[in-house]
């Protein structure tokens, strides 16, 4: 304390505060980058810089309840004799197993196919658990190709091969050794106990030339029955989505920023990709140029999709359907204060908890404790996240009706408007209260 | 022998056949187990995907990813193979005659790939228990990121062999330009000449167990430690 009456409150610097500064310290402490699990945590432009205009004079809006407003999806009939049929536009995005609990695998199934849609696999292969619950299983073809095999690979409904991730474009998975039990370890065929890092490239093709034959490959082995979907990470949308779809992808996955990991470096996550609003009208304007937008290869969008308006607002901008992770996961239970006591033990709290890498989850679901695991029940897992889907889907309607759409696919970007500037340029909707944006012509 | 002609029929007709023979025999519904396929003409995924014992004589050389992801059938290549040939095999014979472009034996799970000629970069990429047998030479980075199953190369290796690698186990008889991050040379033990006679002999490679090295890994990289950072 200085007696000094006349000095200024001292002020901590804006670009070393706190948290950078805690960051230093532990950098400097431990020599090891920090890794974690979850999405972008920074605040980026997102759906909620958008907002629907609703009907008015000159559109009227249809009755809810009385008047339907369809959600209805086929993904893949491109090429595939059985594209996948959804009820509904909101699927579960492929969370591996190993990160994982075999119980929370089978959870997303009951409550994905309670709620007519489909799950993914991930990094680590297909469990029983899963394949068994899961009316509609979509299996990843990833760099790393754990668990790979023909047989798993004709049992799946549709295909995803994984070029990059919105989290961590351009990186791999990372399990660390604490969550590489015995059962983990022999479907990844490594030691138990070792810290595993994937590949961040496919073995065996570089490039889309390649692609288009490795394609060619996996269509020639499941005898062009189902689906090829190619999942990209959100760094060229315009150039991914061509170059995929010129290589024969019925669908195409884009990733955006803030989609969630199982775990990778901190520094990965916030600094490497664009938002997934960005992401979007580039893809949508290559399939456009492609010729095959809403009438060939379907958009699937992922990152930091929360509720209905998300859903909606996405579906407007010119996606097919959407894709969760860490909102499933949420629904499950992460994260929940029920469990406080425990967040509060691992020096964290509910909501930021995102130590998942360390097997510790106390909610029992990104772990492979046995403990652990019972705290997470599959049944009433599954019955929750059937809830949140469909309660997601109505919430969806709700606005489309508003809108005077009878089914989710017509809403439009006519339909938006933006809040900000850069949600204005992103979305390439006007600005609210103007008929601009940046990038428009007129200005 | 039925044979399959390239040139008449397209890739899915073949596939379709073969797929659909593989299984037959494997269920003991047929016993037409012997196939010839004319005129490959570089034509990518020839024999792809089969699930059963069955044998396939290729007439030529071979595109990309020539026997992926075979199970059981016995398949020989009377020319070269293109990137990729027996990707994630599971079990099987896969024979070269020739010589094996990028990524041969990537992710194989099982069975044995023999390549006679040589083979080039990216040999036995991520083998997770396939053993594959080289007569002559590999390319560089051959084994990365090998998590099991065994590589032998009767010539020589190019640079970083078996980088990054696991569990899988490495034999040379020739020279290696370098050797990848982690894998290091280790003391070859009977269990190790043991093993080397049996594959020598199944792939018909004229060598001694004795004139090889073993290579493995040194299992530094395993957990992280700050103070192999050059190393990642
Ligand atoms: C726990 C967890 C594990 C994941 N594992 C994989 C994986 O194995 N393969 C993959 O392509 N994506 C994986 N992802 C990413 C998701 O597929 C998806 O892209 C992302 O979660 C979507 O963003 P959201 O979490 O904001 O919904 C994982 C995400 C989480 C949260």
């Amino acid at each position: 304390m200085t007696d000094n009456p006349h000095r200024t409150t001292p002020v901590k610097s804006w670009t070393f505060d706190d948290r950078t500064n805690s960051e230093i310290r532990r950098a400097a402490a431990t020599g090891i980058y920090d890794i974690r699990g979850g999405g972008a945590k920074r605040r980026v432009p997102h759906f909620d810089d958008l907002l629907f205009l609703g009907a008015s004079v000159s559109r009227y809006p249809l009755e809810g309840y009385r008047e339907t407003c369809a959600t209805d999806v086929s993904l893949g009939p491109r090429h595939a004799a059985n594209p996948i049929k959804l009820d509904i536009p909101i699927t579960i995005a492929g969370m591996s197993f190993g990160a994982l609990s075999g119980t929370a695998k089978e959870a997303l199934g009951r409550g994905a196919t309670a709620a007519g849609t489909s799950t993914t696999t991930g990094d680590g292969g297909m469990t029983e658990e899963e394949r068994g619950h899961s009316d509609k299983l979509v299996y990843q073809y990833l760099p790393s190709r754990y668990g790979m095999n023909p047989d798993d690979l004709r049992r799946a409904d549709a295909i995803e091969i994984v070029v990059g991730q919105g989290a961590k474009p351009g990186g791999g998975g990372m399990l660390l050794g604490q969550k590489i039990s015995d059962r983990v370890a022999e479907m990844r065929n490594l030691p138990e106990g070792i810290d595993q890092r994937s590949a961040c490239r496919h073995p065996d093709w570089t490039g889309p030339d390649d692609l288009e034959i490795k394609i060619l490959e996996l269509r020639e082995i499941t005898g062009w029955k189902v689906p090829i979907y190619v999942k990209v990470g959100g760094a060229r949308p315009y150039f991914d989505t061509t170059l995929a779809v010129k290589a024969g992808a019925d669908v195409v996955v884009l990733d955006g920023m803030q989609g969630g990991t199982a775990a990778t470096q901190d520094v990965f996550i916030e600094h490497v990709g664009q938002p997934t609003l960005a992401c979007i009208r580039p893809a949508v304007k290559a399939l456009q140029d492609l010729g095959l937008h809403r009438d060939g290869v379907q958009l699937v969008i992922s990152g930091g999709i929360r509720s209905g308006a998300d859903v909606a607002k996405a579906i407007a901008l010119g996606a097919d359907a959407v894709s969760i992770g860490t909102a499933a996961l949420i629904a499950l239970g992460d994260n929940d204060p029920k469990w406080e006591a425990d967040y509060q033990k691992l020096g964290t709290t509910a909501g930021a908890y995102d130590d998942w890498h360390e097997g510790q989850d106390p909610a029992g679901i990104n772990t492979q404790d046995p403990e652990l695991q019972k705290r997470l029940d599959p049944v009433l897992g599954g019955r929750r996240l059937s809830n949140y889907l469909k309660v997601m889907t109505l919430e969806a309607q709700t606005i489309a009706r508003a809108c005077g759409k009878s089914h989710l696919h017509n809403l439009e970007p006519e339909d938006l408007c933006a809040l900000t500037i850069e949600a204005a340029a992103m979305a390439q909707v006007p600005l609210a209260g103007t008929d601009w944006y940046p990038g428009k012509a007129g200005f | 022998m039925p044979t399959i002609d390239l040139a008449k029929d397209d890739l899915r007709a073949l596939n379709q056949q073969l797929q659909t023979a593989a299984r037959a025999v494997a269920e003991a519904q047929s016993n037409e187990t012997q196939w010839r396929i004319d005129n490959p003409r570089g034509s990518h995924a020839i024999a792809v995907g089969l699930d059963g014992p069955i044998a396939v004589t290729v007439g030529g050389s071979t595109g990309y990813y020539c026997a992926g992801m075979n199970k059981e059938a016995s398949i020989t290549v009377e020319g070269s193979a293109g990137p990729g040939v027996a990707e994630n095999m599971m079990s099987g014979t896969v024979v070269i005659e020739g010589d094996a472009s990028q990524y041969a034996g990537a992710t194989g799970r099982g069975g044995l790939l023999v390549v006679k000629g040589n083979a080039a970069s990216r040999c036995g990429i991520s083998m997770k228990g396939i053993d594959i047998v080289v007569h002559g030479n590999i390319g560089h980075m051959s084994a990365f990121m090998a998590q099991s199953g065994t590589l032998v190369v009767c010539g020589d290796a190019g640079d970083a062999l078996g980088d990054s690698l696991y569990e899988a186990r490495l034999f040379v008889r020739g020279s290696v330009k370098s050797l990848g991050a982690d894998c290091v040379e280790k003391e070859m033990r009977p269990e190790y000449l043991e093993l080397l006679a049996d594959l020598l002999e199944r792939a018909g490679a004229d060598a001694r167990p004795e004139e090889f090295r073993r290579y493995g890994s040194a299992r530094q990289l395993y957990t992280f430690n700050i103070d192999n950072a050059s190393s990642y």
